[in-house]
């Protein structure tokens, strides 16, 4: 792998993309088994992979936007990482389809017979029905397809045409709307994925404990891919132990408002003890989900939160990759964790479609984006702010 | 620097320069000729001057991390006694030691301690004092204006009232010259 110091091109790293390639083809065929064998439990591993790697398109979405909105200079040297992540989102609408199209093996609202004998689900019809669904699903794709590719052509408009004051503040002036677009849908999304799994239960917190998700998870992304590439000799003079001190940091604090967000529904269920709120807990609780559940608050909050908190572990490439894959990883304890006790109410274990599935969107998704990644200069070259962000002191 | 034939205690040095990188520049000559009673001042904070002026890292985040672990072990402690030990009620049907109930006082307290030990700690580990040689000199009015000066202060070891001129206008200082203590009865002291 090469880096062309004139144009900040990968070469010869075509390989990456094509191992991605064929990792997502070999999933697809496992998938397909998979939907032959059982095809219920199939969609909920395939939504779970689904949301992995939509979410840690949603965060670099949101890096990008509060990027611009914050005129921030650290994260100029790495943004184009976050800017091939969001240009992936569009794509994940393919992925999205299979979801579309398990709705009655994953939405217990989509059975007419079901909403007949069910108040609830009648008063919740006008929002949760599948043709209102299907929209909902195609409108956060195309915004986040607007958002994204948008800013992503502007971006390397910018490579390409040097630096304008009048590119600076277009990308301001989209970003700052952008924002709020971005969190409406993100929200919603979060509510129509996840949440209507479970049509009885309320948390009016869920949307932003999803988004805390996605941005921790895109942040860790972030800290393994450039760690890996400072591993293979790639931008070596422009990434340093600050840099990874910046992504660090934020990967630390995403992983506490992830923390609080989730405190802080636990919480209030906890405390109010309405049954059809606490089912979800209860839920998460029985049979070998007591696991899990544990997993995660000491798996995503509590070790991190005592590893990451010290200086020398974010300025290490080696241990803030560790603690990335492992917040990664934790990620998707944390989806399954939402996603999985509807199908296999007494068991945590995961089948080996879960992995079928991770592998066939993981390895397309990577493919996908690697493709972009080395079509165009892995750092934005002509931001006037690149010189300073290489050269920034991490206090 | 005519008050060098005013009789009085010699306390220090004090060099003026043009700008703040040479006052960084000036730091590490200072810092690599060995000085440690020396400081340098500056209108504004300059990017680098720790590590130029060989300050290591302090040791506040420890100060830090230990009040917030007390604070947060102290509030738990706190809440197990008062309401699982010492008067027991049964609120909403739930457990004495309802741990998850006691999470936002812990939490509160934990970072109640923490701030604690960060202000305090501050003030403890900075050197007390409430005189500083470089107000003998009628020049050093200007370092909160623009100038930008070194002071080396008496009692470090390698201060020599004979070199330290010298030394500081090889290193770049504009006007150097010895800080007197020109109260006889502190003087003499």
């Amino acid at each position: 792998m090469n880096l062309n110091q004139e144009t900040y091109k990968l070469s010869g790293a075509n390989n990456v993309g094509m191992i991605a390639l064929v990792i997502g083809v070999v999933g697809l065929v496992l998938c397909g088994v998979g939907y032959a064998v059982d095809h219920a439990r199939f969609f909920h591993a395939w939504l779970t992979a689904f949301l992995f790697w939509t979410t840690i398109g949603i965060g670099g979405l949101f890096m990008v936007l509060l990027h611009h909105v914050s005129n921030s200079v650290w994260s100029v040297v790495v943004r184009r990482i976050g800017e091939t992540m969001m240009a992936t989102l569009p794509y994940m609408f393919i992925f999205a389809i299979p979801v579309l199209l398990g709705i009655h093996d994953l939405y217990h609202w989509s059975h007419a017979d079901a909403v007949a004998h069910d108040e609830l689900l009648q008063w919740k019809q006008p929002f949760l029905n599948t043709p209102f669904f299907v929209i909902r699903t195609v409108i956060f794709f195309a915004a986040w397809a607007l958002l994204g590719w948008w800013l992503y052509g502007l971006s390397i408009k910018q490579d390409k045409e040097g630096h304008s004051f009048a590119l600076l503040k277009k990308f301001k002036t989209i970003s700052a709307p952008g924002l709020i677009l971005y969190a409406v849908t993100v929200c919603l999304a979060g509510f129509d994925w996840i949440m209507s799994i479970y049509p009885h239960w309320y948390s009016t917190i869920f949307g932003i404990y999803f988004f805390a998700g996605s941005i921790m998870s895109n942040m860790a992304f972030m800290a393994i891919l450039v760690s890996m590439l400072n591993k293979r000799g790639v931008l070596k003079k422009e990434i340093n132990s600050d840099r990874y001190h910046d992504i660090g940091k934020l990967v630390f604090a995403y992983m506490i408002l992830w923390g609080y967000m989730a405190f802080s529904q636990y919480f209030l269920i906890w405390y109010a003890n309405i049954p059809e709120e606490t089912i979800f807990y209860m839920n998460r609780w029985g049979g070998s989900w007591s696991v899990a559940s544990m997993i995660l608050v000491f798996g995503h909050f509590t070790i991190p939160f005592v590893m990451l908190m010290g200086r020398t572990t974010k300025r290490s490439a080696s241990t803030l990759g560790f603690f990335a894959v492992w917040l990664l990883v934790m990620h998707y304890v944390d989806l399954y964790w939402l996603v999985m006790p509807n199908i296999q109410p007494d068991s945590a274990m995961p089948s080996w479609m879960d992995f079928a599935a991770m592998m066939a969107i993981g390895g397309l998704v990577m493919w996908l984006f690697w493709r972009r990644f080395t079509a165009n200069a892995i750092v934005p070259l002509r931001d006037p702010r690149l010189q300073k962000s290489i050269d920034l002191v991490s206090p | 620097m005519s008050d060098a034939t005013v009789k009085g205690k010699i306390v220090g040095a004090l060099a003026r320069f043009d700008d703040p990188a040479k006052l960084l520049t000036a730091a590490e000559h200072v810092r690599d000729a060995g000085y440690r009673d020396f400081d340098c001042h500056s209108p504004f904070p300059i990017h680098g001057m720790d590590d130029a002026m060989g300050e290591k890292r302090s040791m506040l985040p420890w100060i830090v991390a230990g009040m917030a672990f007390f604070g947060g072990g102290g509030a738990l402690l706190m809440q197990w006694w008062m309401s699982a030990v010492d008067y027991q009620l049964v609120i909403a049907g739930k457990p004495f030691f309802s741990y998850q109930a006691f999470f936002p006082v812990t939490f509160g307290l934990a970072i109640l301690f923490a701030a604690f030990g960060a202000v305090f700690g501050m003030i403890g580990l900075i050197k007390q004092r409430f005189h500083h040689p470089v107000f003998n000199s009628d020049n050093f009015g200007r370092f909160s204006d623009d100038a930008f000066f070194v002071s080396i202060e008496a009692t470090d070891p390698n201060f020599d009232k004979e070199k330290v001129l010298d030394f500081l206008k090889t290193i770049g200082g504009l006007e150097v010259e010895l800080l007197i203590e020109q109260n006889e009865e502190l003087a003499v002291a």
